[in-house]
């Protein structure tokens, strides 16, 4: 085949691409700034908190020639003689630069009452004499003769690790490197994801049970009354997330209105007031007005484009109301129904505030534990585990939607 | 055609209103025959629409009660008065396929499998779209929409179809060929249907009755010819096919034959159809075609005009004239015989029978619409 040219005799596709090309970088100009913005601030912090995770080259790093040996042991006697003065030497270099502190606390995520042993130990390392390490360690403290503190140690030191991930689970590797359970009085995590996934799928029904009506509703009314409606669907946004979940509060709480006006009608006994705060109850009744609009409007979007003549073209076939809404209209808001559910569910695996305020200890959820990690343990990468784990949940989520639904079906509004 | 004189809807005293302050229809009375092919014709607003949608069971008359087969049928719901129904805009599940759309009403009616596939089969075939059982409709171009939609209206075999402009959707050429489909259906099965269109042409060639609506009353109820060539008043003569309206005061009468006084003096022999009262006012239709050039001599009114415009048309030439100091006078000449030359500017001699110009109810000076 021949090669097209234009009529100032260069080649049609050369020509045809050097305009396209300069449309092209205009446009990718104007994209340039969010792809910057989304690079620094989505792509980076998820990369950093994926690597964060299974990073622990802090330990390794701060005792060197000990990871080394204690690589080495095999973990079912004790060390020897070698590896305690290794462990001193690395810890004494640890102590000169101010470090020793940073150990301890690093050694006490992996075994509790790390942190005085090392603590007692590192201020009277100036004492020790060049022979015999095992014994003055052991002198110093009987724990050091403990073979679970070095066990422990020794499953601490690799430099990358997925314990982190296992302990989110309640899991953790024994010193031969087997996956075992965490003792039961220390497991705490499981439940958390069991509540956490529980709430989201009840928070989503309940939304779901909630919002079809109004969707309903809203997309079959005149348009000056269903742009009201709108706007009350909508209210809540418009007010802080804080405010709307203090109100709650005020509401639910045992000398809260709801609970008067059960005592003044005499439902309840002044005596018995309902518990409605501080559990599951508030926690499901918060989060489920506050992800109801994510719901209506996916929901909304849809009924919209379903013309009424095709109920009416149902029951002129013959089919019940209840009939033609089964196999006509419910079948038509399934992209709405999966795009809400999504939504209300993704958000609601990972929502803080509102758990943090009125759920109580029963009522707090996965995202808390996140935060009490943030924020007080300071175990930075048990939080990235555990946030990398809600992400995952998140992506298996869309996978399973795109594998049923198709993704492309989505509608969002 | 299989068309008994029985009647099978009747609409008896019906009124419906929809705010409580205007009525929308009003003291409807209409038997349709069954077998019959009727079609509400009139304007948007027209209250046709309101008609067809309380058959359907869709809205409830205000007052008045509905008969279909001498039941009452007000307190039925929609889904269980068995009428088939075509929607204007299809109203095709857009989630099944065409075979299940077909299934819809005859699974409702817990019908075995093996007779759902016959019926469908033979409405499918019925409508020429075999081969297109497993097509989504949104795969489907208008015209065969609007097929799954009439077979499905039939697959259940409904004594009774109505249609809500089926065919607004649709071009012109698919759309004339749909109205010789749907008239061999209803003259094959023999169903009574009742049709609802704003296009006159769609309703002369299609109906064995047409209604004509406006303003919430029947205008005329009559055959298509019949309201072609003998409307009885200036708003169906207005509404079907184009005509010229001359006001005038009826000055002498018996009761075939009237003189009409113009307003520029000249006397028009017509004839008296709604008042033969000598001293009323009265607008006169008369037909574009019925207009002769150079009349015989036994024809009674003749008048000289001059002619304004001339559009060629094709099959037929359109010439507006100046003829009694009303220059919007139109005229058709068909083109097989071109015998007539015409230039803009010249004077002809125009003349029509005293029976092609009715004398209707007087409407001033209203435009054709």
């Amino acid at each position: 085949m021949s090669k097209i040219l234009t009529t100032e005799g260069l080649p049609l596709e050369k020509s045809l691409k050097r305009v396209e090309q300069k449309n092209k970088f205009r446009a990718f100009l104007l994209v340039l700034p969010l792809l910057l913005f989304l690079i620094v601030a989505y792509v980076w912090p998820i990369l950093n908190l994926l690597t964060r995770s299974v990073d622990n080259r802090l330990i390794s790093d701060l005792l060197p020639q000990t990871a080394i040996a204690l690589s080495n042991w095999e973990g079912n006697e004790m060390p020897s003689e070698d590896i305690y003065k290794t462990f001193y030497l690395d810890l004494n270099e640890a102590h000169k630069q101010k470090l020793s502190g940073k150990v301890s606390t690093r050694l006490n995520y992996a075994k509790n009452g790390f942190k005085s042993l090392i603590n007692k130990t590192r201020r009277k390392l100036k004492n020790f004499e060049d022979e015999n390490y095992k014994d003055q360690f052991i002198d110093l403290n009987k724990k050091w003769g403990d073979i679970e503190y070095w066990q422990a140690m020794k499953v601490a030191m690799p430099k990358y690790t997925i314990d982190k991930y296992l302990g989110s689970v309640d899991l953790e590797k024994n010193y031969s490197g087997e996956i075992i359970q965490k003792p039961e009085k220390r497991r705490i995590h499981r439940t958390l994801w069991y509540r956490t996934f529980y709430v989201a799928l009840g928070v989503t029904i309940c939304c779901l049970l909630l919002a079809y009506p109004i969707a309903h509703l809203l997309s079959t009314l005149p348009l000056r009354y269903s742009n009201l409606l709108l706007i009350c669907v909508l209210l809540p946004f418009w007010t802080s997330l804080l405010v709307r979940t203090s109100s709650w509060m005020i509401l639910l709480q045992q000398q809260g209105v709801l609970n008067d006006i059960l005592v003044y009608f005499k439902i309840v006994g002044d005596k018995s007031r309902l518990e409605l705060m501080y559990n599951m109850t508030g926690t499901f009744v918060a989060m489920t007005q506050i992800l109801l609009p994510f719901m209506v409007l996916p929901l909304y979007s849809v009924m919209k484009t379903i013309p009424p003549s095709l109920m009416r073209a149902g029951s002129s076939l013959g089919g019940t109301p209840f009939h033609s809404f089964r196999k006509i209209y419910f079948p038509l808001t399934y992209p709405g129904i999966g795009a809400g559910s999504l939504l209300v569910f993704i958000l609601a695996i990972g929502y803080y505030i509102t758990p943090a305020l009125v759920g109580g200890a029963s009522g707090t959820l996965i995202s808390n534990r996140i935060a009490y990690h943030m924020k007080e343990s300071l175990d930075w990468s048990m939080a990235s585990a555990m946030g990398a784990m809600l992400l995952v949940s998140v992506l298996v989520l869309y996978w399973l939607y795109n594998k049923i639904l198709g993704i492309d079906n989505i509608k969002l509004g | 055609m299989k068309q008994s004189s029985n009647i099978f809807v009747r609409f008896e005293k019906i009124d419906k209103s929809y705010d409580g302050r205007e009525l929308v229809v009003k003291n409807l009375n209409l038997d349709i025959a069954e077998g019959e092919f009727l079609t509400l014709l009139g304007p948007s607003g027209s209250g046709k629409t309101t008609t067809l949608m309380m058959l359907a069971g869709f809205e409830n008359p205000t007052s008045g009660e509905i008969y279909l087969d001498k039941k009452p049928i007000s307190s039925i719901t929609p889904h269980k008065r068995g009428i088939g129904m075509v929607f204007q805009n299809y109203a095709l599940f857009p989630h099944m396929t065409v075979y299940e759309n077909l299934a819809f009403p005859l699974k409702v009616r817990k019908i075995s499998n093996d007779e759902i596939e016959n019926k469908i089969n033979k409405a499918i075939s019925m409508v020429s779209l075999t081969g297109f059982e497993n097509r989504m409709p949104s795969q489907l171009s208008g015209g065969q929409q609007q097929r799954v939609a009439v077979a499905r209206a039939l697959v259940f075999e409904p004594k009774l179809v109505l249609m809500d402009e089926p065919l607004g959707a649709l071009d012109k050429n698919l759309r004339e060929s749909m109205q010789y489909e749907l008239k061999h259906i209803h003259e094959t099965l023999g169903v009574t249907v009742v049709y609802v269109t704003h296009d006159q042409g769609e309703a002369l060639t299609m109906s064995n009755r047409i209604a004509v609506f406006n303003d919430g009353f029947i205008q005329q109820l009559s055959s298509p010819n019949e309201l072609y060539e003998r409307p009885t008043n200036s708003f169906v003569a207005r509404f079907i096919g184009e005509n010229n309206i001359i006001n005038g005061i009826i000055v002498e009468s018996d009761s075939k034959q009237c003189k009409v006084k113009t307003d520029n003096d000249e006397i028009i022999h017509a004839n008296p159809v709604i008042s033969n009262n000598v001293g009323d006012t009265t607008s006169m239709s008369l037909r574009p075609e019925r207009i002769l050039i150079n009349p015989s001599a036994e024809i009674p009114n003749k008048f000289k005009a001059k002619i304004e415009e001339v559009i060629y048309h094709g099959d037929h030439t359109r010439l507006r004239v100046n003829l009694l100091d009303q220059n919007d006078f139109i005229l058709k000449v068909p083109n097989a015989s071109n015998i007539f030359s015409f230039e803009n500017g010249s004077e002809v001699l125009l003349g029509w029978d005293s029976q092609d110009c009715r004398a209707l109810d007087f409407i001033g000076n209203k435009k054709n619409s």
